[in-house]
């Protein structure tokens, strides 16, 4: 009788083939129109008035530049963050000082914030309403509507992704390997290159990545810092607005179809990366205590 | 407190503390400055004026929509993707971070694109009456959109996780499946899922990017508080955009508190006595 | 509840963990499944709970055939490894859940009451409001233990009941276990790998390796009489010499000892460490000490024989023995199996 196959398992909860099929079959549904349509939309959209278009679309000096503009915010923003996310893992989890736990907090704090406030927030510091925009205004120097405001701003939306890669791994990792390769007379800098890096670079290419992604796509900070100058001060995103609520749908999605496929590559780099391990030691927010899924065990 | 053997505090904590006071800090206390400086009459004039309440309203009665659609579907989707092994899993587990990878203006406009009058959902949708595009739901699909991540990404390890032996030991002990999850997994998701909550309605509440293109942005009735905010900046009005802005900024505060706090009580029995 | 496993089989993929495994076990026994990790002991308890099922084979329950009957139905009692406490839960919620959820309804008072009478025989009284994280691991193991009882289950399961306990925790909980098996007279089996436990709490235990059941017996049985040199060495500490099988006689370098029914040739002699005598004349078999331990009951004393194998014994505290004395020894006491 039961003679079968060796795969018989008892059922565990909600392994009953009707609800199992019922519930994968919304799943996909849903998934299919709320992600899927979404993406496969901007390449129907983006060729909707032919090859034409979509490449002059493209060859558009100001869709140049506003390539262009990305591109240097994300080659500044992304390593200053890294620098400082590795710094802010460091310190947390190498050393025990008061208030550690309230500094996971305010790196956290962007998470949380609508990238507007973000960007009004700029203006109170380096706009001529702010703190130092009457002396910047004195030597003359461009903050807000310039490069350094769009760079500003994508820092402050991207301040927690490597910090919050790195710190729950670190922390899981403890001090001992650290500790040992000092007490072997190592130096700071080649205990860090060669034994801390070495355990954390998956997560900090994860971090890396995301962040990257984030500063590519940022929308609402930058659009407030950065004044919407068409062939100047747009980003990438910036410019796909402008070029929508000009009437020009098809030259919009065209430029969307850039950011999507970085989007999708993005997506592989992570899979790839998790692959390897990175992202795995997670919690669901810094600021709060690790959740325990099973029973401590004595 | 142990005893410090690393080189590297003074340096690190360094760059962290500049960093995190150059670009959190200083900005965020700029803000709360310029708004507190205000006066308690005009700001309060300003943040109870009708266009903002109603701001308010569409904003968090949207978020609340697309934050309970995301609890129930994120849950489900966590829930097939760490239990069920079907073919094409590992695409949809992938695509799960479509939202927070693709720039939120992209997905903007092509949502837009899709429930417009004439896009692929609008026209099946407005047979039967419903407009999406240009009102509140279209809010809500775009919250639904960029928040969707949060709960599948937050529930999800802690369901991989889960010591298959309780399960098993509840099944011994007679429990239907209904039962056991309701009584054992659920409240095992609870502390993992109010985190994923807090995160989706926060980023609902503050989303920009994708809402303003699918939202009409009618002043009373679909328009966003992170809109009215930047609509008052491109009238100069400063002030009236400090207050406004300063009330996202507190409410984001009093919930990462709340979260906190309502964690810390569902956690309470992992405490040791 | 008579419980009986008729030529089982499970494999996991390509690994055959439990291979043709005939088994029964009498109404209000207490069995141990005893063998080393790997050996399929815990996938036999496993499947007896209807955690997992047989690929082959059934499992009775009485005269029910209970093989693809699912746990929840099956009615036995399971103690799982770690306890596998409902961490969200207190004491007294995890006792009464089974009670709770049962499909038998019981009125609440009825439940308390029970979940009372629980807390007493597992000696736990005024710490139900207590959540598992706050209690000890020995007072885990009683709830769980409760837990799985509060069903009153025809069958009690136990998975390593006390793998994960201190060893003095671990000595009284195993008296403690007997005498509530005692009171209940519930069918009981248990897994372990640890031989003492098993010889300790059971009233029959069956040596498993590789899947198959190697030997079954009372602890005397067993520890009297192993029928192979697997059974001896997993049993406790044992010498092994090599010795030749002639005529029923088994000659090793100045032994002789009776091995009726062994084959001719190569064998093997088992012998305990408490089994061998050392004199500083012969005759017997010409060995050198090498080391001597001392421990508060007595003397080991490690030597190794002229033919290089290393032997183990006892001797009074009182005897004079030093490292590099040479003496002989002689068996008391052996066991003689055809070597492997």
């Amino acid at each position: 009788m039961s003679n079968a196959s060796s795969a018989r398992k008892p059922p565990r909860v909600g392994d009953q083939p009707l609800f199992r099929r019922l519930l994968i079959g919304i799943v996909l549904v849903v998934g299919a129109l709320l992600i899927l349509a979404p993406l496969i939309v901007i390449g129907v959209e983006a060729f909707s008035e032919g090859w034409r278009v979509y490449a002059s679309t493209l060859a558009d000096p100001d869709t140049r530049h506003a390539i262009f503009l990305t591109v240097v915010t994300a080659l500044i923003a992304v390593p200053i963050n890294t620098v400082f996310g590795i710094a802010a893992a460091w310190a947390i989890t190498k050393f025990d000082f008061p208030g550690r736990r309230f500094l996971l907090v305010v790196i956290e704090i962007p998470f949380s914030i609508s990238p507007i406030v973000a960007g009004v927030a700029y203006l109170f510091v380096y706009g001529l309403q702010g703190f130092f925009g009457p002396l910047l205004e004195v030597y003359d120097i461009k903050i807000l509507f310039a490069l350094p405001g769009i760079i500003l701003a994508s820092m402050f939306v991207t301040a927690p992704f490597v910090a919050r890669e790195l710190i729950p791994l670190m922390q899981a990792q403890g001090r001992d390997l650290e500790e040992s390769a000092t007490s072997l007379g190592a130096s700071g800098w080649r205990t860090f290159f060669s034994v801390t890096l070495p355990n954390i670079k998956w997560a900090l290419l994860y971090g890396v990545v995301l962040c990257n992604a984030r500063v590519m796509g940022e929308f609402g900070a930058v659009s407030v810092v950065s004044g919407n100058i068409r062939g100047q001060t747009n980003t990438l995103p910036l410019h796909i607005e402008l070029l929508y609520h000009d009437y020009q749908a098809a030259g919009a999605f065209a430029s969307a179809s850039i950011l999507a496929v970085i989007a999708v590559f993005t997506i592989i780099a992570k899979v790839a990366l998790e692959r390897q391990g990175a992202g795995r030691v997670r919690r669901p927010a810094l600021s709060t205590p690790a959740v325990p899924a099973v029973e401590p065990k004595p | 407190m142990r005893r410090n053997v690393l080189p590297g505090l003074s340096l690190s904590l360094g760059v962290t503390l500049f960093y995190v006071g150059l670009i959190v800090v200083l900005p965020l206390a700029a803000l709360i400055i310029k708004a507190a400086s205000l006066g308690p009459v005009d700001y309060w004039s300003i943040i109870s004026s009708s266009r903002a309440v109603a701001s308010y309203r569409v904003t968090v009665l949207s978020a609340l929509g697309a934050t309970a659609f995301n609890l129930v579907f994120g849950l489900a989707l966590a829930w097939v993707l760490t239990r069920y092994r079907f073919p094409g899993w590992r695409l949809i587990d992938a695509m799960v971070d479509l939202p927070f990878a693709l720039p939120t203006a992209v997905a903007g406009i092509s949502l837009t694109a899709l429930f417009a009058n004439n896009g692929w959902f609008g026209s099946v949708l407005s047979e039967f009456g419903i407009k999406v595009a240009y009102t509140p739901l279209g809010i809500m699909v775009a919250m639904c959109f960029t928040s969707l991540p949060f709960i599948v990404r937050t529930v999800q390890p802690v369901l991989e996780d889960l010591d298959p032996a309780l399960e098993e030991a509840a099944q011994s002990l007679g429990g239907s499946d209904w039962t056991i999850f309701r009584k054992v997994i659920f409240p095992l998701l609870t502390p993992a899922l109010l985190a994923g909550l807090s995160l989706s309605f926060a980023r609902s509440l503050g989303e920009f990017g994708a809402i303003i293109f699918i939202a009409g942005n009618q002043p009373m009735s679909t328009e966003i508080t992170a809109l009215l905010v930047f609509i008052r900046l491109e009238e100069y009005d400063y002030q009236a955009a400090a207050a406004i802005a300063s009330v996202l900024l507190i409410t984001a505060f009093v919930m990462l508190a709340v979260t906190n706090l309502l964690q810390a009580r569902a956690l309470r029995y992992t405490a040791r006595s | 509840m008579k419980i009986r496993l008729d030529h089982v089989v499970k494999t996991f993929n390509t690994f055959r963990a439990v291979r043709d495994v005939s088994l029964e076990i009498e109404s209000g026994e207490l069995v141990a499944l005893l063998g080393p990790s790997g050996s399929g002991k815990t996938t036999i308890l496993r499947m007896v709970a209807g955690l997992e099922f047989a690929d082959g084979g059934h499992i009775y329950f009485g005269d029910q055939d209970a093989t693809d009957i699912p746990v929840r139905d099956r009615g036995v009692g399971f103690v799982f490894q770690h306890y596998a406490l409902f961490p969200h839960m207190t004491v007294q919620e995890n006792i009464a859940f089974g009670m709770k959820v049962s499909k038998v309804k019981r009125e609440k008072a009825a439940i308390a009451a029970r979940v009372v009478e629980l807390l007493r025989l597992v000696r736990l009284e005024g710490l139900g409001d207590r959540f598992p994280a706050q209690i000890s691991g020995g007072q885990r193991q009683r709830v769980a233990l409760a837990r799985a009882l509060a069903v009153d289950p025809k069958v009690l399961l136990l998975d390593e009941p006390f793998g994960a306990l201190d060893a003095a925790v671990r000595r009284d909980l195993r008296r403690w276990l007997r005498e509530i098996h005692d009171e209940l007279g519930i069918t009981t089996l248990f897994v372990t790998h640890d031989q003492e436990e098993a010889l300790d709490l059971a009233d029959r235990v069956v040596i498993l390796n590789e899947g198959q059941i190697v030997q079954q017996g009372t602890p005397e049985q067993v520890c009297r009489d192993p029928k192979s040199a697997f059974v001896t060495r997993f049993l406790g500490d044992a010498n092994r010499l090599s010795a030749e099988v002639r005529g029923g006689v088994a000659y090793a370098d100045g032994a002789a000892i009776a091995a009726e029914g062994v084959a001719n040739g190569a064998a093997e002699i088992y012998a305990r460490p408490g089994d061998l005598d050392w004199s500083a004349a012969g005759p017997g078999i010409s060995a050198s000490v090498t080391r001597v331990l001392d421990r508060p009951g007595g003397r080991r004393v490690i030597a190794v024989t002229a033919a290089g194998e290393h032997v183990e014994f006892d001797v009074e505290p009182e005897l004079a023995v030093r490292a590099g004395d040479q003496g002989f020894v002689t068996l008391r006491r052996a066991q003689v199996f055809t070597a492997s």
